[in-house]
Formats: structure tokens, sequence, C-alpha cells
């Protein structure tokens, strides 16, 4: 018998089955910003849904059907995703971090380099664009400012904060964080 | 108590104003703390979506919900009046029927069960193609304007008149050009859609409104809905980008507060992606032919143009005012031709027209310096007449001169132009320089604030106004900083609320001239009262007392004075509340100004085989009067400048001419600008004493007007010849080269 | 979206079992990039999506005996760049690293990436895969349409970005299914198929197939190159690509393979540019005369003749590249 997916193992301890197939309105826990929280979805539930409507953390943003606009990006396991295709069963299991885990008293380098260089205006794309950069940077972090401006392309800004958004992550590699 | 002078602090002994405080919202912005309409979630709220015509033309039959409603977790279903049997409906995407659920998904699901029956019907959306458009029936007249010096003589008829005299002028000019520009119809495409969430209180109606009218669209509920506008509260303190196309609640907007009417529960309508660019407002297309002539200098003397303009479904498309643009010649004719067509109504789109009439226009005087063989820069200099003789609209020319100067340092104009077509290359790829001149009114709109200092020590404003990300909270914060002596930090400012002293929409830059009016006005009001009391206390006249540094100071006598807290503590138990509004009107007032020009420089690359062009520098130089905050004025123009590279090489709303489709509405097709494209952008803010003494003027909108015809200016110079219409599309580029084989 | 039924087995036994229970009405999920934006346009509609991201042999890349190596169908774009064992196979990470999103290099898997459905607007505004069998993108608007093998009622052009560089590394794939046990090696050039009718999909998997591993022989002493004609910076599609190998000895193309992407319903290899290639001293002429033959049987549709340039552009420059030569343009 093969090893049951986090998922299975989460739904056996509930159902006393190790029951393969889920269908209709499920609890499940997710792991989000080092909290397990308990949300009942769907399988067609995606984690955008659960953590705007759910949890309301509402930093990751619906912009377009397609994932292309990184609007909803979340961590997961560390790397960066588009939470409005991924489906929330899917992600049992899993760390998922969200902008707001960026935030708090002692806020991480990048959303301060952000407003240090006003690196938003309206603000919408903007929960996305610090998740992205972190990720980023965290893979890149001596990245120079021509890597910067090749890597950074998976969001959309409609307000034109780009060049801003380039000095952000110029000064996060300068201060090392 | 005496009148006020209203003013600002000079330059040397401002303290906030004009200095880069950063934007007071920007942590919980950058940290997903902002919470826009979308994001505004209500105890046993309703998740509302709606079914859009899938049709750009068509009469719907029927409508049958019956499915819709078994959805396990739909709750209402509300058919909109314009989609009952028998409507027509006339573009692609208009909202027919609402779903609202538990779950967005169930609301979904629910609308894919709506079985609609449609009589199709039809279909013109080739609003590039004249000729097809007078066939199908679709244009009509859309005013035009003669000028010459010249007057016909009494028995003259007028028309005939104009047609000998601008063949007259033809004949006698130095040089002729002939040409056809154009740009297409590009959408708003708002990151956050249009939308709303919205409770009922008893029978008052919140409404969460993404939206840049605070104060004007609780009555837009309230005319809809026919309730009284005071029984509606407006509020937005986030949006998500409105670009001129958020100004009412519009349709859905009531139709959500009528749902949860209906249903006693709060609800969420926002527009799904693909509505939101079918129906959130798009900018006209515009086609110009036109024939025009200069003297021997270049000084172009007589226009001709004729041009179309499509504003889709519905409103004004691109009027006659704006062509040519900036440019003033002696003798003109231009007519206009609009075309209607099955695509939804166009909106305002930040500086209305300017940009259209920008790219249309002065690349035909850019064609007209390749004719001469002349530098682009050269010709508009000459164009630009004198202060006293002004050959330009809206600013001096004595401004433009002196930023084409400053704009040419920057990019290093005179060692990297060279003759349209002439440059060297490097591989397959040619890099050209092109240049464009703007200009935009940016007075302050009407705006109330109402002040209040407590007797702690605290400030406080309440205005009706919103901050569309061009920082209005942070301009205010600054202006109350300023006129009190205090830190930014000291300043409480309540906005976003149609219960607040009312404050005009933000629409035509007209936001920070208005805010900054209204908050100084009131700030300086308070603070005559408070000094007032506090002159009794020094034995100092009122008028010689400052407010400086956390202090009211006696001028020129620093031992004189008391903390600001304890100024404030004399007020005894009540709190001061002083009201102030601005009004605009024909007398200047000394705190704002109108009329701005700016200058725009693009250095752009080539590839001649693919047809891809690549940003290489960018220059703005921007004159906008008194600025407030260096940074956000920045911020703005970085911001439009990025719009414009957009709009230049990316960007278009693609119709199907077969079926009227709106074939690119969804973010990975509608191409934008991404991070990796801007190149260098350098921003430079023009703000001489003689400018900076005007007060304060909008800037949210002029730098996004020159780009177009910069970048398209740039590509010519490049090539040595024009890639006619916008955007400048590697199949467009590749098709102009075919066009004039041999010459790139 | 449709409700639907979920699972994410833990091994391929497992996953063609859930898949051959529910046949024909099974979705694969694996980065979901694709796949929920058309779950959720309701375009696509399964009763059942089985999740292939939790069978941890999907998500090994590994060196095979034979010197080649062997990628997981469910691995993540991004960890084949990070990979060591693919560096050899440079020209794989290039057109990886053109998808200049890293969410979705970091999401998208390369079994997603082969098997991404087409992005034509008439397939994704609701007009079937054929787009009204065809008729809607011959009298519509077909600029991003295909410029080669467009004849039939296909006319949509394969996305892969990844398909021509692995293709002309003689990338074969491992499909399992539809019986518990079967399994059958699929060169990924035999992968990809042109749909008749709008019953059929755009390549050979039956029901319940998936595609496990995707493998690459030797990397050899061959020069790859993959070029691309991007508008912008963005993750968005190319006009049009090509990939190139050639195997050049004192100065002679000794063999060659071109194959472009983004112009046809298939990756789309060109016999003609590589017949102009083989034996041929690598001059510019040469050069010149395989962008020509690639496009000798170019049949373009109403708007979409500007891509026959880019196509023989694109075949000329990732020769150049292969060959060591700078591109020449952007
Ligand atoms: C708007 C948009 C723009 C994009 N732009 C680009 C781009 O420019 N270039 C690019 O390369 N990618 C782009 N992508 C990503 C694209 O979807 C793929 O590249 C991605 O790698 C797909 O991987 P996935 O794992 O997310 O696939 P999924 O979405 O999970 O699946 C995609 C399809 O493949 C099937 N499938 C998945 N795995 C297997 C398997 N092992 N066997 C059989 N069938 C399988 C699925 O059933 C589904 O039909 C874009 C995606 C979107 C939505
Ligand atoms: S700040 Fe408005 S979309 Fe980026």
């Amino acid at each position: 018998m093969a090893a049951a997916t986090a998922v299975q193992t989460q739904l056996a301890a509930q159902q006393g089955t190790a029951s393969k197939v889920i269908s209709g309105v499920t609890k499940v826990t997710l792991t989000i910003n080092g909290k397990e929280q308990a949300v009942s979805v769907e399988p067609r539930t995606t984690l955008l849904d659960v953590l705007r409507y759910q949890l309301d953390l509402t930093g990751a943003k619906p912009v377009s059907m397609d994932s292309s606009s990184g609007a909803s990006t979340v961590l997961v396991d560390d790397q960066p995703m588009s939470a409005s295709s991924l489906l929330a069963v899917a992600c049992v299991g899993k760390k998922i971090r969200t902008v707001e885990s960026l935030g708090g008293d002692k806020p991480d380098a990048v959303p301060a380099a952000f407003v240090a260089h006003d690196a938003q205006q309206c603000g919408f794309c903007t929960p996305g664009f610090v998740v992205a950069v972190r990720a980023f940077l965290d893979k890149h972090p001596r990245a120079t400012e021509e890597e910067i401006r090749k890597g950074l392309n998976g969001n959309i800004c409609r307000c034109g904060t780009y060049a801003n958004i380039i000095q952000a992550a110029i000064a996060v590699v300068k201060g090392g964080k | 108590m005496a009148d006020i002078q209203y003013s600002w602090p000079d330059r040397d002994s401002s303290k906030v104003i004009g200095g880069r405080q950063i934007r007071l919202d920007g942590m919980a912005k950058s940290t997903g703390a902002a919470k826009y309409a979308y994001d505004i979630n209500l105890k046993n709220m309703l998740v509302a979506r709606a079914l859009g015509s899938p049709h750009a033309h068509c009469t719907i039959k029927s409508i049958d919900s019956a499915q819709a409603e078994k959805v396990p977790g739909v709750v209402h279903v509300h058919v909109l009046d314009h989609a009952k049997p028998g409507r027509e409906i006339r573009w692609q995407g208009e909202l027919l029927v609402i779903v609202a659920a538990e779950t967005e998904a169930a609301a979904m699901e629910g609308v894919s069960k709506l079985r609609v029956e449609y009589e199709p019907l039809e279909v013109f959306v080739d609003e590039f193609n004249l000729e097809a458009a007078k066939k199908a029936g679709r244009t009509s007249k859309d005013g035009g304007k003669v000028q010459l010096e010249k007057e016909p003589g009494d028995d003259e008829d007028e028309a005939t008149f104009a047609d000998k005299e601008l063949e007259r002028l033809f004949k006698q000019s130095a040089h002729v050009v002939e040409g056809f520009y154009g740009i297409d119809a590009i959408t708003h495409c708002c990151l956050e859609p249009h939308g709303a969430t919205v409770y009922w209180d008893n029978d008052q109606l919140i409404a969460y409104l993404s939206t840049q009218n605070v104060s004007g669209t609780d009555e837009g509920f309230a005319n809809d809905l026919k309730i009284p506008a005071d029984k509606i509260e407006v509020r937005c303190q986030y949006v998500g980008g409105g670009f001129g196309s958020k100004f009412a609640p519009d349709y859905w907007g009531t139709a959500a507060a009528r749902i949860a009417k209906a249903t006693g529960r709060p609800v969420k309508l926002m527009l799904s992606r693909d509505q939101e660019f079918k129906l959130g407002g798009n900018r006209p297309s515009a086609y110009l032919k036109v024939r025009l002539g200069a003297d021997k200098d270049g000084v172009v003397t007589v226009w001709d143009s004729d041009h179309w303009s499509s504003p889709g479904a519905d409103g004004p498309g691109v009027p006659q005012g704006v062509i040519p643009y900036v440019f003033a010649p002696k003798n003109y004719r231009r007519a206009v031709t609009k075309v209607t067509t099955n695509n939804g109504p166009a909106r305002a789109w930040r500086a209305p027209n300017h940009p259209q009439g920008c790219a249309i226009t002065q690349t035909a005087y850019d064609d007209m310096a390749a004719r001469m063989g002349i530098s682009s820069y050269d010709l508009f200099l000459k164009n630009l007449g004198t202060d006293d003789s002004p050959g330009v609209a809206g600013a001096k020319p004595s401004v433009y001169a002196a930023e084409m100067e400053i704009a040419a340092r920057l990019i290093d104009w005179k060692a990297k132009w060279h003759p349209h077509g002439k440059g060297a290359r490097r591989g397959d790829i040619v890099d050209g320089l092109g240049m464009s001149l703007h200009t935009w009114g940016g007075g302050g709109h009407e705006s109330t604030c109402t002040v209040k200092i407590h007797p702690d020590g605290g400030v406080e404003s309440f205005c009706g106004t919103q901050d569309i990300g061009s920082g209005t909270r942070t301009v205010c914060a600054m202006v109350l900083a300023e006129t009190f002596g205090l830190g930014v930090d000291a300043i409480r400012i309540n906005y976003g609320s149609s219960r607040f002293p009312v404050s005009g929409p933000s629409g035509g830059s007209t936001t920070v001239g208005g805010v900054s009016e209204s908050h100084r006005r009131a700030g300086q009001e308070a603070l005559a009262k408070i000094c007032e009391m506090v002159a009794e206390k020094l034995g100092v006249p009122a008028a010689e007392l400052i407010a400086d540094d956390g202090r009211i100071k006696a001028r020129g006598d620093a031992k004189k004075s008391v903390a600001w807290k304890e100024a404030c503590a004399m007020l005894g138990m009540k709190p001061l509340e002083v009201t102030a509004t601005f009004r605009p009107s024909r007398n200047k007032s000394p705190l704002s100004d109108t009329k701005v020009g700016g200058v725009q420089m693009a250095h752009v690359e080539v590839d001649t085989r693919t047809g891809l062009i690549r940003m290489r520098k960018f220059v703005a130089v921007q004159d906008m009067g008194l600025i407030i905050n260096r940074r956000l004025a920045e911020s703005q123009i970085y911001g439009a400048v990025i719009m414009g590279i957009a709009y230049s090489l990316f960007e278009q709303r693609i119709s199907d001419p077969a079926s009227g489709a709106f074939l690119n509405a969804d973010m990975s097709k509608y191409n934008l600008c991404r991070l990796g494209d801007i190149g260098e952008i350098v921003v430079e803010m023009y703000e001489p004493e003689s400018e900076r003494s005007r007060g304060v003027i909008g800037l949210g909108e002029p730098p996004v007007i020159g780009p177009g015809a910069a970048i398209s200016n740039a590509v010519c110079n490049a090539l040595g010849f024009r890639v006619p219409v916008l955007p400048l599309t590697p199949q467009r580029v590749l098709e102009a080269i075919k066009n004039n084989a041999g010459r790139a | 979206m449709k409700a639907f039924e979920y699972a994410a087995p833990s091994t391929e036994a497992e996953a063609i079992e859930l898949m051959t229970e529910r046949a024909g009405t099974v979705e694969i999920l694996a980065g979901g990039t694709d796949l929920v934006g058309l779950m959720k346009q309701m375009l696509v509609n399964p009763d059942r999506v089985v999740n292939l991201m939790e069978i941890r042999s999907l998500r090994e890349i590994e060196p095979t005996p034979s010197g080649g190596v062997s990628i997981g169908a469910a691995v993540s774009l991004e960890q084949i760049l990070d990979s060591h064992y693919l560096d050899p196979y440079a020209s794989l990470k290039q057109a990886i690293n053109n998808i200049s999103s890293m969410q979705l290099r970091c999401q998208g898997t390369l079994g997603g990436e082969l098997c991404q459905r087409p992005q034509c607007w008439f397939f994704r505004g609701g007009h079937g895969l054929l787009g009204d069998d065809g008729r809607a993108v011959a009298q519509g608007d077909n600029r991003y349409h295909a410029v080669f093998a467009n004849a039939g009622p296909a006319k949509f052009v394969n996305n892969s970005r990844l398909a021509p560089a692995l293709i002309v590394r003689d990338a074969r794939l491992r499909i399992v299914g539809p019986s518990p046990d079967a399994e059958q090696w699929v060169d990924l050039a035999d992968f990809y198929r042109i749909p008749r009718h709008g019953e059929q999909r755009e390549n050979v998997l039956r029901a319940g197939q998936f595609v496990s591993h995707i493998e690459l022989p030797d990397p050899g002493s061959f020069q790859c190159a993959t070029y691309e004609v991007r508008q912008g910076a963005g993750p968005e599609y190319p006009l049009t690509a090509a990939a190139a190998r050639l195997n050049v000895q004192s100065g002679v193309v000794r063999d060659a393979k071109i194959v472009l992407g983004h112009v046809a319903p298939t990756p789309w290899r060109s016999e003609d540019a590589e017949h102009e290639l083989i034996g041929k001293p690598l001059t510019a002429e040469t050069i010149e005369a395989a962008g020509l033959a690639a496009i000798r049987l170019a049949t373009p549709l109403s708007r979409n003749e500007y891509k026959v340039t880019l196509a023989q552009v694109s075949v000329e420059r990732a020769v150049r590249m292969a060959a060591g030569l700078p591109p020449g343009g952007f």
C-alpha cells in the first residue's frame, strides 16, 4: 500500500478511513504563516479563496483568471506561486506564507524598502510584488540590477511602479537582507 | 478677526512642503493590511457574479434561471432591467443576470447554469477601417473647425474660400508633408475591478465602493435606488486603480445594493477580469489623415486634417480641439468623424484625448523635420514661437524651451541624434531619438475640509476625498504639518467617506490642487485662532506669531513662545473646529494655479528583422508649479511614463472583426509593460521660482500624454520612416518595413 | 468551476487506477497554472481531478545509465534550472529562463508545460478547441495562429516553449497507463498530433494515460540553442521560436536539427532548413538559406503573414546562436 499523502492522512484521522477521493465540503487544516488553520473547502476551492474569504488574509489579490499577473503570489514551501491557481486541498501539509507574514511590528526588509522607495501607488499589485521580490532575493541575494530587471517579470503593475520597485530591490540587496 | 492671506511658505522656510516624505500608507499597502472594496469581508456576506453577454450585438429572447437557482449555495438571482426579453445589447460582456451565492465558486457555477436565448444582430467593430464604417452606417460628423488668417469676402462661400485659401497656403509652403497616423483603443485595466461590497443598516446603505469619487457617488446610488442621499454612505480607503473609469456606482453597484436589500445580507459584487476589460472603461481610438505645410524655417503655417475616432458604442470621441496638439498653426482646418462600434462605451482615461491628440499630430510635425532633414528638436523649437507671440497652446513657449534644453542635456540629444534613418547599425539593430510636448490644466477642484484641533494638541482633518494612489493622504498631512509647525505623524487625516465634507472626484489631476487648497485654508484659519489666544498670553500681536517646530513663536524673538500643546490647552474643554472651502474661480488663488507644460524624449532601439522595439532611455521634464512632495511627484511621473510605454509598444484592445468579441480580454493576452521593459527612465522636475510661485498644480495626468509621440518619433528616427499606428507591435513595424522596402 | 472529485495519489499505479475508474472525465493536475484557469472559465469541466504532485517518483531528476537524464513529469521548471545534472543542456535552461515569471517556473511542471492546452483565443473564448471547426479562426483575427499545417480545422499553435528545445535533443517520454503496469516510450517528436475534430486532443495520450518522465539522451557534442521572438520581458508567449542543434566539424555542418515553435498546431520540424545546413560550411549565406528554406511550406492565414518572416528570422538566429555567434538582434 502506498504511503498516504498529507490530505489523505488528515481525512483518515477525521473519518477513520483512508479515503482516496475527496468530494463536497471537507474540513482540512492548512499551515498558514506558521499557524494551523482549520478551514472547510471543496475540491474546487482555490487557496486564494480560502485566504481571502475564510481567513480574511486579503493581501493576495484576485486579478486575473489565468495567474499571469502575479497579484496572488504566496510562498508555498518557500516557492512563489499563484494562490489563484492552486487548489486549497493540494496545499494541505505545505508551509504557506502570505504577504501578511512580512508585516507586523518588525516588517521584513522588502516591504520596508518598498515604502522607502515609494514602490506602490494604488497598491493593488503591491502585496504580490512584495512576495515575488522576497522570493527572488532569497534565491539571488546578490542580484545585480540587470538580474533584477530580468528576474521580476511575473507580476503586473498598472500604475507603473516598476522603476521604484527596481530601486527597492537594489536597496534590499545592498542592505544584505 | 483679520482677513487671512492664504499663502505658502517660501522655498527656504518650508519645512515639510517640497520634501520627500514617504507615503503614509505605504506599509499598509506593502504588507496586505490595506483593505480595498474587494477585500471587505462582512459577516454573512454573499458573493455575487454576473453573466455577461457573449454576443457583441443581439437582442435577448428569453432568460431562464431555474437551473441556476438550484445550484447548491445560490441564494438570489437578479435579472437586470436592461436585459429583459426584447432588449437590445450593444457590446460584449454587458451584464445580464447576477447570481448571489454563499461562495464565489457557487455564484460562478450558478452563472454557468443560466439559460439565455439571444437573437444575434449585425456586428461592427472595425473602427480602423473608415470605409467599412461608412458602409455599415456607423459614422457621423463630429464637429470641426476652420481658422484662417485671411477672411472670406462678404459674398464668398466659407467652405469654398477655405478650400481655395488652403490650396494657396500649401502652394506657398516651402515644405509639405502628407501623412496618416493612428492610435488604437486601450482599456483602463484597473487591477482592482469595478465593484462594491455593500450592506444595509436598517434603511441606511453602506457601500464600500471602488471609486475615485467618494463625495459624488452617494448621489448616484440615491438617484438609482430612489432613496434620499443622506441615507447612503460611500466608503473607500483604498482603490486599486481607476485612471478615470471609476466616477460612478455603475449599474452593478446599485444592483448589489438591491440584492442586499432583497436578501437582507451584505453583498460583494466585483466584475470578473474579462468583464472589467469589456465594461470597465476604454480610451477612444483615433486615426488621422493630414496635410501640413511649413515655411523654409520649418514653422508649420497650415494644417488640414480629417480624423476619425471611436468611443465604442457610446460617448464622445477625440475632439478637434486637440488637433494638432500643443502646436497652434496660424491656419488650419480640422474635421472629425465619429465611428460607433459594438464595443463597450469609452470612459475618461488619464488626460482624456491628449495622449491621442499628441500621438497622431506631433508625429506629423516630426515627419516634417524628417522631410527637411533637420533635427526634430530644432523644428519643435522653431514652432514654439515666443512668449509674446506663442506658437503653442498651454504652457508658455519659454517654459517648453527651457524644458527642452534640460531634456536634451539629460538624453544627450546632440551627441546621439542622427538624421532620420541614418544612424549606425549594430547587427540588425538601429537606434533613434524622438521627442514630444504636452500640456494640461490640473487646476484644483472644489474641496471642503474641516480641521479639528483638540485641547490636547491633537490635529485631525475630515475631507470627502480619496487616495487613488497619487498620495492624497500624505499630501494633506504634509500641508497641515507645515501649517501647524508639526511633524507629519502628528496629523490624523480622515478621508474616504461621503459623510465627510464634500471634495471633488479624483480626475483631471485636480485632487492635489483641491485638497491642498482646502487643507491649507482650514489650517491657516485654525492657526489664526490659536494665535489669537497665544497673542494675549505672550503679549505679542497675533500677526507676529508663527507656528514652527512644535511651538507658536513670536517672529524674530525666540524667547517668546509656547509649545503647541500648551497653546491648544487654552481651548479649554472644547476642540476647535474650522471648515474651509476652495472653489475654483476666474480669480487666481494664491495657493494654486492651472496649466503645466512638459517635454519628453525617448531613445529606442529597433530590431529591423523582427520589428521588436526596446526602450533604452526615457527622459521626462515636467513643470507642476509648487511641488508638495517630491518623492510622490516623481513616482507619478515614472508611473505615467511606464503607462505610456505600455500604450506605445504593447497595449491594444483586439476585437474580432467577425464576431465583435473582445479577444484579448485577459491579463495574459492584453499585453502590458513589465518591469524588464522600461529601460532607464529619468525624471526631472522643473520648478524655478517663476513656476513655484504659481502654487500647486495637478500632475497625475500630464506626463502620460507624451510617450506615444516621443516613442513613435524615436522609432521613425531609427528606421527612417514612420510606423503609423500605435501600439508599435512587431507586426506593424514589419509591415512598415515591407512598405518601405529597402529603406530600413 | 464545476464541482469535482479530487484525489492525490502517491504512486503511479494508484493514479492510473483513479483515472481509469472515471475514464474520459478525468483531468490531470500538475502545477495547475493552466488547468485551474481552464476549469474556472469552465472550458474544461472534469468530474474528477487527479493530482500528480504527491507521486515522489515523478518529482525527481536523475542521471540515466546511458549518460542522459530522466526528469519526472511533476518536476517544476525552476527545479530544472537549479539542477546540475542538466547543466550540459544549456539551451533547455535558456528556454526555461525565457518563461520569465519565477512564479510560473516554480509552480509549473515539465509535464504540464508539454501538455498545456492551446492559448488560441477562440478556444479560450468558448468556441471549442478548433474554434467552431476552424471557421472562427479563418474568418476572425488570426494574428497569432498557425502559419504551417493549418489547412485542416486546427489552426491553433502549440505553445510549449520547451518542446522545440527538447525535440532537437531527441527527448523521449515515458507514458504510463491505462492498465496499472502499462508503460511505453514515445519520442517527444511523435507525441503531438493535429486534431481533426473536436473530440481529439493535441497529443497521443489516451484516457487513463499520463506522462511520467521525460528522458534526455547523452548530451553528445552537439551545439544547441533556442531563439524566441519575445515582444516584451514578460512571460507572454513568443510570436515564434526555433530550436537548433548543430554538429559542426572543421567549419562544416555534419548534422543539424531544426524545430520551430508557435507556428503550427504541433512543434514544427523543418527538414528543409536542415537540408540547407547539412554538408555546408557554416557561413552567413548558409544560415540565410536555412531561414528561407524553413518557410518554404508556409501558408499564412489572412492576418499572420508577418509570422512567416519571424519564423525565418527565428531559424537563422537559433542557428547563429548554436554556432556560437550573436543572434544579430534582440
Ligand atoms: C496565462 C498563462 C501564461 C503562461 N505563459 C506561459 C508561457 O509563456 N510560457 C510557458 O511555457 N508557460 C506559460 N504558462 C504556464 C503553462 O501553463 C505551462 O508552462 C506550465 O508549465 C504548465 O504546468 P502546470 O504543471 O502548471 O500544468 P497544469 O496546469 O497542471 O496542467 C496543464 C495541462 O497539462 C496536463 N498535464 C499536466 N501534467 C501532465 C502529465 N504529466 N501528463 C499528461 N498531462 C498532463 C493537464 O491535465 C492540463 O491539461 C502560462 C500559463 C498561463 C495560465
Ligand atoms: S500600484 Fe497600482 S497596480 Fe501597481
